[in-house]
């Protein structure tokens, strides 16, 4: 009886520990973006020329690494068609321009200008 | 007969930072800062090189006319960690053209995150002789009598030397406003040398206008930059120092060339009275990506 509730509690332990590492390894680049600039929206949104701005800064800035299809190099370069950036808020993608991510070889884009960032955000918007 | 003497000495220099960013081809655009002395926390971007020549033309009393150029070039090695190399020359009127040393120096953002004031550090070594004039930072008292001697003269004297920034810069608003604090101790047995730099800048317009152009304000960056020795160990005081103000203007081309223009000001009677600095620059994308194929093996 002892033998089986020990067993039970290992099952239990591996498959939490399981479910813990396999919801680090997917989390989100926006997990830690604070509440009050996930709930931003673009001052730009819906404005055409914005998303044509947006993409000769994109080909500026962007397309060295994420490639001029966004679709990256299938490696350390992610492709931006993805469910992260369809599900990122637009508040979502502008912080973590200006964040980038460092440890992992995103460079901050906080030296662009603050117009430019939701540019961007309505270009990356525009094509998933 | 002058002017003869310094177009004739300044040529190689000239030729060198007129060619070097022509001959070079490939497509790039970045959002540098048209600092001259001052940096900022804007690091080079992973895998990119830029290449820049920095170029100061001065005057300092009682000397010729000398045109001093460091070549720098510029290697993102990491997000966080930019690596530096500048190699220094100059040329004097009526004088010679010189090869006068080199730097190394790297650059560590401290912090992972964007902050409202975010810290770098900037450990450099430099080798050069006492006739460089390239005026990269002004620390302790150094002064236009420093860079009036004769080259013959000032070659003789090797400076191998330390040098710790703390940089501290913040982009608000489309201003990037950084405080450089500097710190530079000759290996030897001299002193602890300090300076500051400061600057500011923004573009002149903040929205890209949607459409490839060349002279559109979004591809000018306007600022002023304040730098200058602020004494040593031994005499820690501002009697007997330099001081300049420079405005400043960079103009972002096609194709990642940059070209930046300061006419700086000197403030003390140990300052150079004007110091005219003229930067150009390009920037290559991803080098690292040219000695592998595509599926990411050595070519």
């Amino acid at each position: 009886m002892i033998c089986s509730h020990r067993r039970i509690f290992s099952l239990s332990s591996i498959a939490l520990f399981a479910t813990l590492a396999f919801a680090a390894a997917v989390h989100s680049h926006f997990d830690h973006v604070p509440a009050k600039e996930h709930a931003r929206n673009n001052p730009l949104a819906g404005q055409p020329q914005a998303v044509a701005a947006g993409a000769l800064v994109y080909s500026d800035h962007c397309a060295e690494c994420h490639k001029a299809d966004a679709r990256g190099d299938g490696h350390k370069r992610p492709s931006l068609h993805s469910e992260n950036v369809r599900t990122a808020t637009d508040g979502d993608l502008e912080w973590f321009l200006r964040q980038g991510d460092l440890a992992h070889g995103m460079p901050s884009w906080s030296s662009l200008p603050t117009e430019q960032r939701w540019q961007l955000v309505a270009y990356l918007k525009s094509i998933q | 007969m002058l002017f003869t003497s310094l177009k004739r000495a300044l040529r190689p220099l000239s030729w060198l930072a007129l060619c070097m960013p022509l001959w070079l081809a490939s497509l790039a655009n970045a959002q540098e800062k048209p600092y001259f002395v001052t940096y900022s926390h804007d690091l080079e971007e992973p895998g990119n090189l830029d290449i820049e020549t920095k170029t100061a033309l001065a005057r300092p009393d009682g000397s010729t006319h000398y045109g001093a150029t460091a070549l720098e070039l510029e290697y993102g090695v990491r997000a966080w960690w930019t690596s530096e190399l500048y190699l220094d020359g100059q040329a004097t009127a009526q004088d010679s053209t010189i090869f006068t040393g080199f730097r190394i120096e790297n650059r560590l953002r401290m912090v992972m995150r964007e902050h409202a004031v975010n810290p770098v550090l900037y450990v450099e070594y430099e080798n050069t002789s006492g006739a460089d004039k390239t005026i990269l930072e002004v620390v302790g008292h150094d002064g236009q009598s420093d860079l009036a001697e004769t080259n013959a003269e000032a070659r003789k004297e090797h400076q191998h030397e330390a040098e710790l920034k703390l940089i501290l810069s913040s982009n608000v608003k489309d201003w990037n406003i950084a405080e450089n604090f500097i710190s530079e101790k000759d290996l030897g047995h001299d002193p602890w040398e300090f300076g500051y730099a400061f600057g500011a800048s923004r573009p002149l317009r903040g929205a890209a206008s949607g459409r490839i152009c060349t002279f559109c304000a979004e591809k000018f960056i306007a600022g002023a930059e304040a730098y200058g020795g602020l004494g040593d160990t031994d005499a820690l005081t501002l009697h007997d120092t330099s001081h300049y103000v420079a405005p400043l203007i960079g103009w972002q081309l096609p194709k990642g060339l940059r070209l930046s223009f300061s006419p700086g000001f000197g403030l003390t009677s140990t300052s150079l009275a004007r110091v005219y600095r003229v930067g150009v620059a390009y920037e290559f994308n991803q080098i690292g990506n040219w000695f592998h194929s595509a599926n990411g093996g050595a070519q």
